[in-house]
């Protein structure tokens, strides 16, 4: 792997004060920083291969059409798909998430059926399950978790059932961290019939994933948070499935033909992707999958588990500091209640000291409930973290403590 | 700019042990306010007598420091004034948070609640301070819930 300071280079934003101190950020499941050749590739193509694709008998188009596309077969290569057909480009997990539900959910979910999620699923992988249900008449379920934040497989197999359609679950968790036991829960819910469908938001800039070993029926994911620009994600989705899909939304380049009488749709992936797409923003995503595989995904887990394995060490040894998340199997997620000092007051003041974490609900609100906490502050660790960056975070909560005490 | 003129110990002290907080009852005028962003929750009651005075004031619920000491000191000020007091003081009070940080701050005639002024350097914080402002207007217009977002 490269040394953390090759890494650092990478990224332009990394280096910078921020109110006279060196940024430590610690926000990467918000949004990863990015690299210069990400920058690089948005920049090189609207300087110069910007045209529409696919339709286009110049020059530029045809450039701007390789490029894309070309984009699509890194991503298919890094997830493992059987073909870039499988991969449908969208503007993120969320929208991939809404692309299932309202397609293949309205197709195969009717009254009295089942929709399984978790109770730490992020809002994007509750609410248009709660929309499919209500207008379906179906039923969503929730599998419980425990106090570490596992969930409780042992309640998922009495929930899952013949009338379980689908199955909603993060891989890894945004506000806790917990990596799921994703192998075991699509082999329980393929032999009770039900689809599965991975929220992979958080996992890929941090462990290899493998859709085909995984047998995962959807896969979604958005660049942004694996060092690709913001308003691109994929969906991943077996060709079989896709294939008897009803398309998404109706408009340009989903379609074959078009009279006014009907309409005969496009091939695979074009069918769901309907409109100019965000070329640029695949051409960065694609950019992102070459540097994460420059990396080594491996590589950067064991890095990310070092870091993660020290601030656990450190919160552990102040006794004002209580960890929200604690499961055997997490990732690159620290999660914390500082005794006596609210969230949003630290991610204040830590800001004032150069250290940049998100403060909130984290957009998992059932799963505040769960802890009974309003909002967490929470630390996340990408590939360019450092122990530095840790030891800056443990000494601005510190002070925190020490002007709330 | 010093973290210490936003945590100033008035601020910290008002947080921890914030005034005139609890239930109200009977009140004339209550409604709940919530800042969904930080997961700020309030509610503030209000006695409202026949001249418009505002007799007593109260505020439960829970947030960050900011928010809590805001609506304490605020309850501490607006107990007394009328409800035309009430009004020009939420402009004032929006005024000074929102101003910019060069704008001198009328202390004479903000009183205890110029110690919020250094909320304005810290934008992503001024909707914590209005909170409890915003959620006694819309009790006193009947709303029922105010939110700042």
């Amino acid at each position: 792997m490269k040394s953390i300071e090759d890494i650092r280079a990478d990224f332009p934003a990394l280096h910078q004060q921020v109110y006279g101190k060196p940024l430590a950020y610690l926000d990467n499941a918000a949004t990863t920083q990015k690299p210069q050749t990400v920058i690089d590739a948005i920049c090189h193509y609207y300087s110069h291969d910007n045209a529409n694709v696919h339709r286009g008998v110049h020059a530029l188009s045809e450039r701007a059409t390789a490029a894309y596309e070309g984009a699509r077969r890194k991503l298919a290569a890094l997830i493992h798909a059987a073909s870039a057909r499988e991969i449908v480009l969208v503007r993120g997990a969320t929208e991939g998430i809404n692309l299932v539900a309202q397609s293949w959910g309205h197709a195969n979910v009717g009254a009295g059926d089942e929709v399984l999620i978790s109770a730490m699923e992020h809002h994007s992988n509750i609410v248009p399950w709660q929309w499919l249900c209500e207008r379906t008449g179906a039923t969503l379920k929730v599998i419980p978790m425990n106090n570490r934040g596992e969930l409780q497989m042992d309640a998922f197999a009495e929930l899952l059932g013949e009338r379980t359609k689908l199955v909603g679950i993060v891989h890894q968790s945004n506000a806790l961290g917990t990596i799921n036991p994703v192998a075991e829960i699509i082999a329980q819910a393929h032999a009770a019939g039900a689809k599965v469908l991975l929220d992979g938001a958080q996992a890929l800039a941090h462990m290899p994933v493998d859709v085909q070993a995984l047998d995962a029926d959807f896969y979604v994911t958005s660049a942004h948070k694996m060092y690709g620009p913001t308003g691109i994600g994929l969906l991943y989705a077996k060709e079989a499935l896709l294939e008897a899909m009803p398309p998404y939304q109706g408009g340009g380049d989903m379609i074959r033909s078009v009279s006014f009488e009907r309409s005969e749709y496009n091939d695979l992936p074009y069918k769901f992707e309907a409109g100019t797409p965000n070329i640029a923003g695949a051409i960065g995503f694609g950019a992102a999958a070459d540097y994460l595989q420059s990396l080594d995904v491996r590589a950067i887990a064991a890095h990310e588990q070092a870091l993660l394995d020290y601030a656990t060490s450190q919160a552990a040894a102040h006794d004002y500091i209580r960890l929200i998340g604690t499961a055997a199997h997490k990732a690159s997620v620290l999660s914390f209640i500082v005794d006596g000092v609210h969230p949003h007051d630290l991610g204040t003041i830590l800001d004032r000291e150069g250290v940049a974490i998100r403060a909130g609900h984290h957009c998992a609100m059932p799963v505040m409930q769960f802890f009974q906490v309003p909002a967490t502050a929470r630390a996340s660790f990408a590939a360019y973290n450092t122990r530095e960056e840790i030891d800056a975070l443990f000494s601005a909560i510190a002070q925190a403590h020490q002007l709330f005490k | 700019m010093d973290l210490r003129s936003l945590y100033q110990q008035v601020i910290v002290n008002h947080s921890k042990s914030p005034r005139n907080f609890g239930t109200l009852e009977p009140c004339s005028h209550d409604a709940d306010g919530h800042n969904p962003l930080c997961g700020d929750r309030l509610h503030v009651y209000l006695q409202v007598n026949d001249d418009d005075r505002i007799e007593d004031v109260r505020f439960e619920g829970d947030g960050c420091a900011i928010s809590v000491a805001s609506a304490s000191i605020m309850t501490e000020t607006l107990k007394g004034k009328t409800l035309a007091e009430f009004r020009a003081l939420f402009d004032d009070f929006q005024h000074m948070v929102t101003s910019d940080v060069t704008a001198p701050v009328d202390e004479e005639s903000m009183g205890k609640l110029s110690v919020l002024a250094g909320v304005r350097e810290f934008p992503s914080r001024v909707k914590c301070a209005i909170l409890c402002w915003h959620t006694v207007k819309s009790a006193l217009e009947h709303e029922g819930v105010a939110r700042t977002e």
